[in-house]
This record gives structure tokens, C-alpha cells and sequence, in this order.
């Protein structure tokens, strides 16, 4: 079997069998192609970089232990990320860092008048933003964003990272962390407006003056 | 046809983008992101932000972790 770098993965009924048959390139492409993107989810559960590898090691692990059983009623990406969500949600409760689920309701809106539009409406519109093509600007635009994602309530900065970060879509969120469409677009609405505010300000910060 | 403030325009950007509006709503949003420079650039800046993170630094497993699943494959395939 080749590599699959930068060829994305075949369709799931190839890699099952590949995995099934022991074709080590087939896990070698998987741990490659995912391990970044569990990583970063699992960050959203517990508290350490430690325990973020340590639940994507389980996750593997249970996977390795799994495929044989494995039924296809779901992808075998919403599969494994539901098992590393089932994973870190155990580690986090050992480590006592719950998302209980009615921190779902508290993920809430805007107290008054702090909304992106000021009272009264627009007085001008917002900056327009630069391009981050400088290297050093991008890199302080990707530090924020990490910083960003760790000031999220949980359950804003789980949805964002599936969707924006990881590219999964609205189905896949759903499925893998069995909400409904409509708080799914809550959270991921609620995230990247907080986000976008806080590279606003970063943005306003770092203006040249006129 | 639905009209917006910008309230609630601002609201509504992540439904726009995914289509989950209804006719009416989606050419009221439509007809003030035309007339709207303030909405018309929050909905831009709204875009960048979704790319931005879109594009996050590499990551990847620890080299012992990834050699410690690959051993673990390849014994469990040779005990089943």
C-alpha cells in the first residue's frame, strides 16, 4: 500500500477492510491524517497537554480494539470522534472538570448593550482588516486564536473546534456530540462572534496610526 | 419580505451561511447587507474569522505515542 499524504483518505469501506487486514500504512495514514484534529478536541475536555494525549492514545487504542465490531451506521471519522469524546468526558470527570448539561443553557447571548453592534446602530462601519501575510502576523493571529479557543465556555469552544478548526460539518457535530441542529448553530454562532470581537480588538490594537 | 435591524442581523450571519434561513428572511438579510456598510463589514470580518481558524499550526502526536499505537496494531492483528 502507498502513503496517503496529502491524498486524503479512501472512502470508509476500503480503509474498515485495510484495517481489519492488518495494512499498517492504512492506521499509519489514519493516525497521521486525524491525530492533530483529536488532539485539539480533546483539549476542550481536560486540562492538561498530558491528558489531551493521553485521551487521543485511548481513543486509538479502543479503535484498534473496535474496528472488528465496528458496524458502519455512522462514518468512521464520526465513530472515532465519538469515541474520543466518550473518552475525554470520563478523563475530564476524573479530573473533575464536568460540563454538566446545563452549561449548555449558560452559553448564552450578549448581556445588554455589550452586543457587536453598539447602541443606536452602527456610528461607523467596522475596520477593515489587513491580510495577515506577514509571518509575524500571521503567527500572532494563530497564537490568539489558541488563546480565543481557551477562553470559550466548553461547550462554545467543542462545536467551534469540530466545525471551523477541523472542518467537520453541522451532521457530523450533531452526531458526534448528540445535539440538535438548531443549539449546534447557537454555540458555533455564540463562539465565532466572540472570537471575531477578540480579533477585532487585536486588530484596532496593532493599527498603524493614521 | 423580513427587515432587519442590525441587532438582529448580526445575529443570524452563522443561519445565513448555512442556509438554514427561509426565503423571506434571507432576502431581508440581503437587502440590508446592500444598504448596510456596518453589517456588510461584520459579515466580512465575520467570513475572516471562520478562515482564520480554519488554518491552525500542525500538530501531532508524540513520537513514542505514535510508535506505542502502530506496535499496538500490529500485535493485535497478529493475536486475533
Amino acid at each position: 500500500m502507498g502513503s496517503f499524504a496529502g491524498g486524503g483518505l479512501p472512502q470508509d469501506d476500503v480503509v474498515v477492510t485495510a484495517l481489519r487486514a492488518g495494512d499498517e500504512a492504512m492506521f499509519a495514514a489514519l493516525l497521521n491524517t486525524w491525530s492533530g484534529g483529536l488532539l485539539r478536541v480533546a483539549r476542550s475536555y481536560v486540562s492538561t497537554d498530558h491528558s489531551a494525549e493521553e485521551v487521543v492514545q485511548d481513543t486509538w487504542l479502543a479503535v484498534i480494539g473496535g474496528i472488528d465490531c465496528f458496524e458502519g451506521r455512522s462514518s468512521v471519522k464520526t465513530w472515532v470522534y465519538r469515541i474520543l469524546v466518550n473518552t475525554a468526558k470520563k478523563r475530564g470527570v476524573r479530573e473533575s472538570r464536568t460540563l454538566p448539561w446545563s452549561a449548555f443553557e449558560q452559553d448564552g447571548g450578549w448581556p445588554a448593550g455589550l452586543g457587536p453592534v453598539p447602541p443606536g446602530g452602527w456610528k461607523e462601519a467596522p475596520a477593515a482588516w489587513p491580510t495577515p501575510e506577514g509571518e509575524a502576523l500571521a503567527s500572532e493571529v494563530r497564537e490568539l486564536i489558541a488563546e480565543s479557543l481557551a477562553r470559550l465556555p466548553p461547550r462554545q469552544r467543542i462545536v467551534i473546534t469540530l466545525r471551523d478548526v477541523e472542518g467537520c460539518t453541522s451532521d457530523e457535530v450533531c452526531e458526534i456530540l448528540e445535539i440538535s441542529a438548531a443549539n449546534q448553530r447557537v454555540l458555533l454562532h455564540r463562539a465565532r462572534a466572540a472570537v471575531r470581537g477578540w480579533l477585532a480588538d487585536y486588530f484596532e490594537s496593532v493599527k498603524p496610526p493614521e | 419580505m423580513k427587515r432587519f435591524t442590525c441587532d438582529e442581523l448580526v445575529e443570524v450571519v452563522t443561519a445565513y451561511f448555512e442556509d438554514a434561513l427561509d426565503q423571506q428572511a434571507r432576502h431581508g438579510m440581503q437587502a440590508h447587507l446592500a444598504r448596510c456598510e456596518g453589517c456588510e463589514r461584520y459579515v466580512e470580518q465575520f467570513r475572516a474569522t471562520i478562515g482564520v481558524l480554519g488554518d491552525p499550526p500542525p500538530e501531532k502526536l508524540r513520537a513514542d505515542v505514535y510508535d506505542g499505537l502502530m506496535s499496538a496494531f500490529r500485535e493485535r492483528r497478529r493475536s486475533s
